[in-house]
């Protein structure tokens, strides 16, 4: 247990400074003292403008997005009981890009900001609710490995009508979807920043409060039974609310690969598979890589962007390589 | 803390016969009963229904005086401990932690472990003799060490009764014997256990009782003796054997013949 409180210290430390970091630097150069004028509302109206209005929303939408990926992927891994599960393995973000894709291809985007995450959104709640009503038509209860099986045939479902739309439209149609399918936190404002924390932090909680649960579930289902826990309803939550994160995440920033997949398990590394510590754990570990993920994506190539989910690819494997390695020692 | 069945039948859907049909038996509190029977005899279907994991289709099955499907999962779970007949492990962990998941149907999802679970878990682990294997990863230890780690499980979970299948199924004599003796141990201390097993000569030999089911139906039940009769055996296995008395032992032992 001590080891997971130092860990929490230091990611703790770790997100504030990824938040600083990301304040602090962007294709405007600011001082540090810059940044501290504008946080208490002084200096240049600019400036300020810069400080609270884009770098630090984007930020928090950052800390949001990562550590609920973070916290959704660990919680997917145990529910399925497979290591290689990620948020993203029962076709939510399939559901999100296809209706995403939609509304580009149709040009509904232009009907305002909300338009595109409201689709995505509605598009990742028509999946989840595709599959969990395939994976628990049989007795009532909840069959996992259906639950696999059914969200990677409706993912496969959406990339067929994702690759329709690209074969009917324009190119530059076709050039904005993918870079929205890539992921990126540009979209960030402060009425984003609260939509996406009112449904990751709620969700978040409820999944740290099945934690114990979670723990017997990723041993066994019959296992998790017999030391009585109310297996079904576990699952239900597990998957509801890992769902939620995710579909808000992918509304608000795009999909955005491999934070997911290898923060829980470089925090595994860690700490070990108790969820009460992997959880809460893993969401500050996949907050403060995505914060840095977006400084990086911002600066490359400045002014431009490049999609976040190239840097988290990039910059992550290597990453865990290197964790992996350390482990086997 | 006894458990039964009464007219228990249930019925897999997709099956010609049904898995178990109108078994009435009881195993009374205190004793160390074996369940052996051919492979399909219905052996485990009696285990999870006696656990109240699976629906009977007519019947009953009860745990001390109540059906056991009206017991809560938690309640139950501080009742009867199980070892299943296997477990894989996905992802890392010690083995104090796995023991310590023994604790769940005291502590619930919510409270922190405190003393009282603490000192349960260190007994559980001391009296399966892995306290010096606390801190490993379970998936380095041999299969005897794992066994040994799920049994300290359900000790931790400081029931009053003991459910296993086949808890020695692949494990060599010396980690089968220890394990059995343990049991034994525990039962002359006042625990309910009821083991799963193919292994006849080392059920007459540990077991206060026996059940020999066969295809669904009790073939014989009593004690070593009562259920050790060539006649009886010869055709729930349909191989011919011999019974006699081990002269070391002195417990029944069964010889197939070719």
């Amino acid at each position: 247990m001590t080891r997971s409180r130092t860990t929490a210290a230091a990611l703790i430390l770790a997100v504030a400074a990824a938040v600083f970091i990301a304040v602090r630097f962007g294709s405007v150069a600011l001082s540090t003292g810059d940044v501290l004028d504008a946080l208490k509302g002084r200096g240049d109206p600019v400036k300020r403008d810069i400080v609270v209005g884009l770098r630090l929303p984007r930020a928090l939408l950052g800390v949001l997005v990562g550590g609920g990926l973070a916290m959704a992927g660990a919680t997917f891994q145990a529910l399925l009981r497979n290591p290689l599960a990620e948020p993203y393995i029962l076709g939510i973000s399939g559901g999100a890009a296809a209706a995403a894709v939609t509304v580009l291809a149709l040009g509904l985007v232009s009907a305002g900001s909300w338009v595109l995450p409201a689709a995505a959104f509605g598009g990742a709640l028509l999946a989840i609710l595709l599959v969990f009503r395939v994976a628990s038509a049989a007795d009532r209860s909840l069959d996992v490995r259906v639950l696999l099986l059914a969200g990677v045939v409706v993912g496969a479902f959406f990339s067929a009508m994702i690759a329709l739309w690209f074969a009917l439209s324009e190119a530059s149609t076709v050039r904005n979807a993918v870079l929205w399918m890539m992921g990126s936190l540009a979209g960030a404002d402060w009425r984003v920043v609260v939509t996406a924390a009112a449904y990751t932090l709620p969700a978040g909680i409820a999944l740290i409060a099945l934690a114990r649960p979670l723990d017997l579930l990723a041993i066994g289902e019959d296992t998790a039974t017999y030391l009585g826990a109310n297996v079904e309803q576990v699952k239900r939550l597990a998957f509801g609310m890992a769902s939620l994160i995710t579909a808000a995440g992918v509304a608000m920033a795009g999909v955005i690969g491999f934070v997911g997949l290898i923060v829980p398990h470089a925090v595994r590394l860690v700490v070990g598979s108790g969820h009460r510590a992997l959880l809460p754990l893993s969401f500050l570990a996949g907050s403060a890589f995505l914060v840095l993920a977006d400084v990086v994506a911002r600066l490359v190539i400045a002014p431009s962007e490049i999609p976040i989910g190239v840097v988290t690819a990039f910059a992550g494997v290597p990453l865990f390589l290197v964790l992996l390695r350390a482990s086997l020692r | 803390m006894k458990l039964g069945t009464d007219h228990l039948t249930i019925q897999y859907s997709g099956a010609a016969r049904p898995a178990l049909d109108g078994v009435t038996l009881s195993i009374p509190a205190g004793c160390l009963t074996a369940v052996l029977g051919p492979n399909g005899s219905g052996k485990s279907t009696l285990l999870r229904a006696l656990l109240g994991a699976s629906r009977p289709s007519t019947g009953t099955a009860t745990l001390g005086d109540r059906d056991v499907r009206a017991w809560d999962r938690r309640e139950l779970a501080q009742t009867v401990g199980v070892v299943s007949q296997s477990e894989t492990i996905a992802f890392p962990i010690t083995v104090r932690e796995m023991v310590a998941m023994g604790r769940f149907p005291h502590l619930g999802p919510l409270r922190a472990e405190g003393w009282r679970d603490r000192e349960a878990v260190d007994k559980a682990l001391e009296r399966c003799d892995i306290g010096d294997l606390r801190n490993r990863q379970v998936t380095t230890l041999s299969g005897g060490e794992f066994q040994r780690v799920r049994i300290a499980r359900a000790l931790a979970q400081e029931p009053r009764a003991l459910v296993l299948d086949e808890p020695t199924a692949s494990l060599d004599l010396r980690h089968e014997m220890s394990i059995l003796g343990l049991l034994r141990d525990w039962t002359d201390d006042g625990m309910t256990v009821l083991l799963i097993t193919h292994q006849l000569n080392l059920a007459a030999r540990f077991a206060d009782r026996m059940i020999l089911l066969d295809g669904g139906h009790v073939a014989a039940e009593g004690t070593p003796s009562e259920v050790f009769r060539r006649e009886i055996l010869e055709r729930v296995y349909d191989w011919p054997v011999r019974v006699d008395e081990d002269p070391v032992t002195g417990s029944l032992r069964v010889v197939p013949l070719s």
